[in-house]
C-alpha cells in the first residue's frame, strides 16, 4: 500500500482519470466497501482513523459528522446536504486545485461515503471560478459517475441515493468560510452567519449539513479501503494520515508534496529543491497567509495541528510560505493585509475598518512613511481585535495572527523600518 | 435585444439544478458573463425576469462576488496575482512591465479594447509564481518575466 495514497494515482500532467481507468485501479472499491457496512460504522471508522480537517481549522471530521441527525429526525422537511468545500483562495494554497483538477473521481468516491455516514443525499461541490479546469474535471466525472449507477439512485443496490452537483463560485475569499459558503448557495451575499445554530443543526435551507475541504474528502476513501489503524500508521503523530502540504516562495522547487502527518519544514523545504535567494532562513508560514511566522528554531517542528499550535502558530492550510533573509516579512504582511482588507465582507467594524488601516501602515512602513505612533496602532489592532471572538467570523482572527507574530518576532525589523523604508530593499540590512 | 435562447435554457436548467430561482442568481450572471465577457444592465433587467427576482436583487450579488464585471471589459482579461508568493518571486516587476506594455493600470482596458487588466488573490499557482490567469478559460500562465510578456499577452481570449 502507497506512501502517497491521496496523489499516487495521479498523472504528471494533472489528466484526470475516465471511469475505467479510475476502476482500473482500484476505484469505488472504498465506495462498495463502505455501502456494505452501516452508516454508524463508516462514522467509526473514520473516527478511529483520527481524520482532522483540512480546509484550515483541523476539527475532527467525525465529530462534526456525528451532530448530523437522521432528516427525519430534524424540523422541517428536506435532504441533509454535504458541501464539498474548494473555494481555496488562503494565500499560498494550491493543493485544492491539484486534487479537484487531477483527482476528481476521488472526491466523488469520498463525497458517497462522506454522504452516507451523514444521511446527506444532495451534494455540493463549491469551487472557485478560476479553477476551470478542476470545475470541467468534477463535472465530467460526475456525469460518468451518475451514467454507471454509482451516483443517483440507489447505488450500487444498496437503497442509498446521492445527487452531486458542482457550483462553481465568482470570487471573494469569505465565500470558503463555510456557513457564508451556505448562505452564498442559497443565493445571498456571502456573509457569515451567528453560531450556533452550526450547519450540522440548521445548514443549507435550514436543513442539517456537513461542511468538509476537499482534501478532507478526498482522505476518505482511503480510510475505508485500507482500515483506520493504516491511516493511522501513515502519520508521524496522532494526527492520522498523509498531507498534501504546499512550498512556496523562496525555495528553488515550489510544488506540493505528500508526507505523513507530522513532516518537518526542514524536510519540506529540501524537497522544494533548498532555499532560493540567499539560502539562509529568516522565517516560513506553515499554513497559509493567516497562520504566524515561525523561524529557523521550528525547522524540526512535526508539523500538524496540534504542534502548530503549541508553538504559537497555525497549521491552517498545511500549505508553507517560506522566506530567505533577503525577503521581508513587512513586505509579505502587506501583502497579505490587502488581501484580507479587500475580501474583508463588510459585516463588522473590527474587521471591515481595522483590516484597511492596517494595510495602509504596512504599505507606509514599506515606503517609509509611517509614524513611530502607527506600530502602537498596529500592536493594538493585533491585541484587541485579532482574539477570536472579538469579530463576527475568523477572517479577522486569521489575518491578525501573523500580524501578532510578525511583531513579536521581528520587532526591530519594523522599527528600522520607520527610518526611510524597507531596509532589506535598501540594502542596509 | 432579448435574452438569447441557449443562454435563457441554461438559466432554467440552473433554477432546476440549485433549487430555484434564487439560489440560481449567481449562476445565471456566470453563465451571461461566460457568453458576452460582462454583465450588462440590460442583460441582468432580463435576467431577473426570468427568474422572477427584482434586478436590485441580482445587482445585489454582481455587485458582491468580485469575478462578475458590470463594466465592459476587453478581449483578453488579465488576472495578475497580487499574492504573497508571488511578491516573493518578482512579481512586482512583471506589474510594472505589463502596465507599461499596455499602458494601463489595475481595472483598465486598452484603448483598443484588447486587454483589461485586473490584479487577483493568489490564484492557486503559487507553484508557477509569478503568476497570473488569462482569458475566458483563466488558463494559469507562470512563472511570468518582466522581459518575456507573450504568455500574458498572446494567450487566447
Ligand atoms: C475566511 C475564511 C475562509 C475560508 N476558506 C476556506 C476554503 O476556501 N476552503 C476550505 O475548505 N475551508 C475554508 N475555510 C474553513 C471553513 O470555514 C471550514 O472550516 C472548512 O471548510 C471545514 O472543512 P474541514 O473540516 O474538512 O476542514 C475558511 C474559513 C474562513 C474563516
Ligand atoms: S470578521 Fe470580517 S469577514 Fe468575518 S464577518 Fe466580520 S467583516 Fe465579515
Ligand atoms: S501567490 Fe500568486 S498564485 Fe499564489
Amino acid at each position: 500500500m502507497s506512501e502517497t495514497p491521496m496523489t499516487g494515482r495521479a498523472r504528471p500532467d494533472r489528466t484526470p482519470h475516465s471511469l475505467a481507468e479510475w476502476r482500473a485501479e482500484a476505484g469505488y472499491e472504498a465506495v462498495e466497501r463502505a455501502l456494505k457496512l452501516t452508516p454508524a460504522q463508516v462514522l467509526d471508522r473514520v473516527d478511529q482513523a483520527n481524520l482532522n480537517g483540512r480546509g484550515g481549522a483541523g476539527f475532527p471530521a467525525a465529530q462534526k459528522w456525528k451532530f448530523m441527525a437522521d432528516p427525519a429526525e430534524a424540523p422541517g422537511t428536506g435532504p441533509n446536504y454535504l458541501i464539498v468545500n474548494g473555494d481555496e483562495m488562503e494565500p499560498g494554497a494550491f493543493k485544492d486545485r491539484f486534487l479537484l483538477e487531477a483527482l476528481p473521481h476521488q472526491v466523488i468516491e469520498g463525497a458517497i461515503i462522506t454522504a452516507y455516514a451523514t444521511h446527506a443525499t444532495v451534494a455540493y461541490v463549491l469551487i472557485r471560478d478560476e479553477y476551470r479546469p478542476g470545475i470541467a474535471a468534477m463535472k465530467r466525472a460526475i456525469a460518468e459517475a451518475e451514467a454507471a449507477g454509482l451516483l443517483g439512485r440507489d447505488i450500487l443496490g444498496s437503497g442509498f441515493s446521492l445527487t452531486m452537483k458542482v457550483k462553481p463560485s465568482a470570487g471573494r475569499y469569505i465565500v470558503g468560510e463555510e456557513t457564508a459558503l451556505i448562505e452564498s448557495l442559497e443565493g445571498k451575499r456571502a456573509v457569515p452567519r451567528k453560531r450556533p445554530p452550526f450547519p450540522a443543526q440548521s445548514g443549507l435551507f435550514g436543513r442539517p449539513t456537513t461542511v468538509n475541504n476537499v482534501e478532507t474528502i478526498s482522505l476518505v476513501p482511503h480510510i475505508l479501503a485500507n482500515g483506520p489503524q493504516w491511516f493511522r500508521a501513515l502519520s508521524r503523530t496522532e494526527e492520522g494520515g498523509t498531507k498534501l502540504y504546499a512550498v512556496s516562495g523562496r525555495v528553488n522547487k515550489p510544488g506540493l508534496i505528500e508526507a505523513p502527518m507530522g513532516t518537518t519544514a526542514r524536510e519540506l523545504i529540501e524537497r522544494s529543491g533548498g532555499l532560493s535567494g540567499n539560502g539562509k532562513l529568516r522565517c516560513f508560514q506553515p499554513g497559509g497567509g493567516a497562520s504566524g511566522f515561525l523561524e529557523e528554531a521550528e525547522l524540526d517542528l512535526p508539523l500538524d495541528f496540534g504542534h502548530c499550535k503549541t508553538a504559537g502558530s497555525m497549521f491552517g492550510t498545511g500549505t508553507m510560505i517560506v522566506l530567505d533573509q533577503t525577503a521581508c516579512p513587512i513586505g509579505v504582511l502587506a501583502r497579505h493585509q490587502r488581501f484580507y482588507a479587500r475580501e474583508s465582507c463588510g459585516w463588522c467594524t473590527p474587521c471591515r475598518d481595522g483590516l484597511p488601516w492596517v494595510a495602509r501602515i504596512l504599505d507606509a512602513l514599506e515606503e517609509g512613511t509611517a509614524e513611530p505612533g502607527d506600530l502602537e496602532i498596529l500592536r493594538m489592532t493585533a491585541a484587541e481585535a485579532g482574539p477570536r471572538g472579538r469579530s463576527f467570523c475568523d477572517l479577522m482572527g486569521g489575518a491578525m495572527a501573523p500580524l501578532a507574530t510578525g511583531l513579536a518576532r521581528f520587532g526591530d525589523l519594523f522599527e528600522a523600518h520607520l527610518d526611510g523604508g524597507c531596509p532589506i530593499r535598501r540594502g542596509v540590512l | 435585444m432579448s435574452l438569447p435562447e441557449p443562454l435563457a435554457e441554461d438559466i432554467r436548467a440552473a433554477m432546476d439544478s440549485f433549487g430555484g430561482a434564487r439560489p440560481a442568481m449567481l449562476e445565471s450572471l456566470r453563465l451571461i458573463q461566460h457568453a458576452e465577457g460582462w454583465v450588462s444592465d440590460a442583460r441582468l433587467a432580463e435576467v431577473a425576469e426570468l427568474l422572477g427576482v427584482t434586478p436590485a436583487e441580482l445587482d445585489n450579488l454582481a455587485t458582491f462576488y468580485s469575478m462578475i464585471f458590470r463594466r465592459p471589459v476587453g478581449e483578453t482579461v488579465i488576472l495578475l496575482c497580487d499574492g504573497a508568493s508571488c511578491w516573493l518571486n518578482g512579481a512586482d516587476a512583471v506589474r510594472d512591465a505589463v502596465m507599461a506594455r499596455l499602458g494601463i493600470g489595475f481595472g483598465e482596458t486598452t484603448g483598443d479594447g484588447k486587454y483589461t487588466l485586473i490584479n487577483c488573490a493568489c490564484l492557486g499557482g503559487c507553484d508557477h509564481a509569478p503568476a497570473a490567469a488569462v482569458g475566458r478559460d483563466r488558463r494559469l500562465v507562470g512563472p511570468l518575466a518582466p522581459e518575456d510578456l507573450a504568455p500574458l499577452l498572446e494567450a487566447a481570449p
